[in-house]
């Protein structure tokens, strides 16, 4: 399954670092990835590809969201074609 | 990346700060094979279908929320008119019979079930005479179950008999339900030209036209327009028409996506996505913040009334290319209890009954969610419907009303309906009586559709 993870708060040390060992940790392929500032708030957007074999995709939301918390940003995951459905005809 | 970095925080953005949600997940079910005249009988044999056929629409909302991070905010069963069902047998009154269906909504985890229905627009039958009697006791007795009843449609004309009867109903549901400012009243819409596939409550039922079992979606996200208007500050009507255009476009694809999706894993048809703006008592969430972002200082102003029809046609053009099928209600809803915006206009005086009544004749529905006097004659509540009506026959249109006099209080106070039914300032009404008129009865006959000046 393809999703979109998004990460959005204030820019710091490791942010990169953290989500990725934890993508990596639970065998997630990273396919795209972007970043930008503005406003001092920090956005980042990946293209990841999960196996669903290896992990559950509620349960990989849950510890993407405990990362944030402890990192202090927010992070949110969702299935690709909700973007697709919304944005191209 | 396929999708622009731009893109997916806007998507982001509407799901996270502007309230953009799933309104509703509304399963219709067929309940015509469960006629039974024996009164248990048909009670067993409703409760058993409904609860087989709905047991996993919850698990399935959660899972789609989850999958998409988008909030599907109501899950929601639709039933055959119940009226249809009790016209064999010897039944009395049916108020069993809704605290059953209260009781299946229960079972399912669901937080309302309409078809407590009747489709009058020509004439009773027993069984609605049955339904219409038992409306005050049966939406008393009950928390989830909602009540709709058709009194007129183009085709036929209004039965004003109906719309008299519905004043004295919707006067002892005040009555059954005054320790709660009436909120029974809350739970029965009156309507012209009832859509047969409205996921939306109180007034969904599933329709004879339907099939066995069908998913209708309706949408909301009044806080997504707004935003995308607010930053085009300078953009003229056209401009805004465009913009308006392209929100509920991306809006209602949610909403398809979902119907899809929910479909699929329910494993019945999918039906209609409904374009509506469904406002909440949360700030932000709200149809009148829209109006005044375009450039009304205050909702109910002059101007609301051209203000709402672009809003509604555009909301209509954009949503109905994005979704295979659209039906329901699909407009603008003004619920002024549902709307603080509109509440507030309302308490300020300058949204009144008469400017509410103009702007239904342009969006979608009707006089919804209005609190009135307490003291108000049965006849002048009849005859409210009845202009309600009125602008839905000559207008081809859906109408409703969805009125509640609130026993006890009067113009100046307010009425507390909690959670997503609000709170709101009582309007004033008219005080010549309309009696008369009311009481000659009859029906007023259906429009010449042509010579339409």
């Amino acid at each position: 399954m393809k999703a979109i993870l998004t990460v959005l708060g204030k820019d710091k040390v490791g942010i990169v670092a953290k989500i990725s060992s934890v993508l990596a940790d639970n065998s997630c392929n990273i396919e795209d990835i972007s970043q930008t500032i503005m406003d001092e708030i920090f956005s980042m957007i990946m293209l990841v590809t999960i196996d669903e074999e290896q992990i559950n995709f509620n349960t990989l939301k849950t510890l993407l969201s405990q990362t944030g918390d402890k990192i202090g940003v927010q992070i949110s995951l969702q299935q690709e074609n909700l973007f697709n459905f919304m944005h191209r005809i | 990346m396929f999708i622009s970095h731009k893109e997916i925080l806007e998507t982001v953005s509407m799901l996270q700060k502007q309230s953009l949600d799933i309104r509703t997940i509304t399963i219709g079910i067929n309940l015509l094979d469960c006629i039974d005249d024996n009164p248990s009988k048909l009670k067993q044999k409703i409760y058993k279908k409904i609860t087989a056929k709905a047991k996993n629409l919850t698990a399935v909302a959660e899972e789609i929320q989850s999958k998409y991070g988008v909030p599907i905010i109501n899950k929601r069963v639709s039933v055959t008119p119940i009226a249809a069902l009790v016209n064999a047998g010897s039944f009395t009154d049916i108020t069993p019979l809704a605290v059953m269906l209260d009781k299946a909504a229960a079972d399912i985890g669901i937080d309302f079930l309409g078809g407590f229905s009747a489709l009058v627009h020509k004439g009773f039958t027993k069984g609605d005479r049955l339904l219409l009697s038992s409306i005050p006791k049966a939406l008393s007795s009950t928390e989830r179950v909602c009540a709709s009843i058709g009194v007129a449609t183009t085709k036929a004309g209004i039965n004003m008999d109906a719309v008299k009867l519905l004043g004295d109903i919707i006067k002892d549901t005040a009555a059954a339900t005054a320790d709660r400012d009436g909120v029974g009243c809350a739970k029965l819409v009156v309507f012209c030209n009832i859509p047969e596939d409205n996921p939306f409550m109180a007034g969904a039922y599933h329709g004879f036209g339907e099939g066995e079992t069908v998913i209708n979606v309706g949408i909301s996200g009044p806080g997504v327009i707004r935003s995308a208007i607010a930053g085009n500050k300078s953009a003229g009507l056209s401009e805004l028409a465009e913009i308006i255009k392209k929100t509920a476009f991306k809006i209602t694809r949610v909403g398809e996506l979902v119907a899809q999706e929910a479909a699929q894993r329910l494993g019945v048809s999918k039906g209609i996505v409904d374009l509506s703006l469904a406002p909440t008592p949360t700030i932000g969430d709200s149809v009148a913040e829209i109006l005044e972002e375009m450039g009304l200082e205050k909702c109910g102003t002059h101007g609301t009334t051209a203000a709402l029809a672009l809003l509604n046609d555009a909301v209509k053009k954009g949503g109905a290319f994005a979704a295979s099928a659209t039906g329901g209600l699909s407009g603008a809803f003004i619920p002024v209890s549902e709307d603080s915006a509109m509440a507030e206009a309302a308490a300020d005086g300058v949204l009144s009954l008469s400017k509410l009544e103009a702007m239904t004749a342009v969006c979608s529905v009707g006089l919804d969610m209005i609190a009135l006097p307490g003291d108000i004659s049965s006849e002048n509540i009849s005859a409210i419907i009845a202009d309600e009506m009125a602008i839905g026959i000559i207008n081809n249109k859906t109408t409703a009303a969805r009125l509640i006099p609130v026993p006890g209080k009067t113009v100046g106070q307010r009425a507390d309906f909690g959670g997503l039914l609000g709170n709101t300032p009582i309007i004033a009404t008219s005080k010549y009586s309309a009696a008369e008129f009311i009481n000659r009865g009859g029906r007023i006959p259906a429009p010449l559709r042509s010579l339409t000046n």
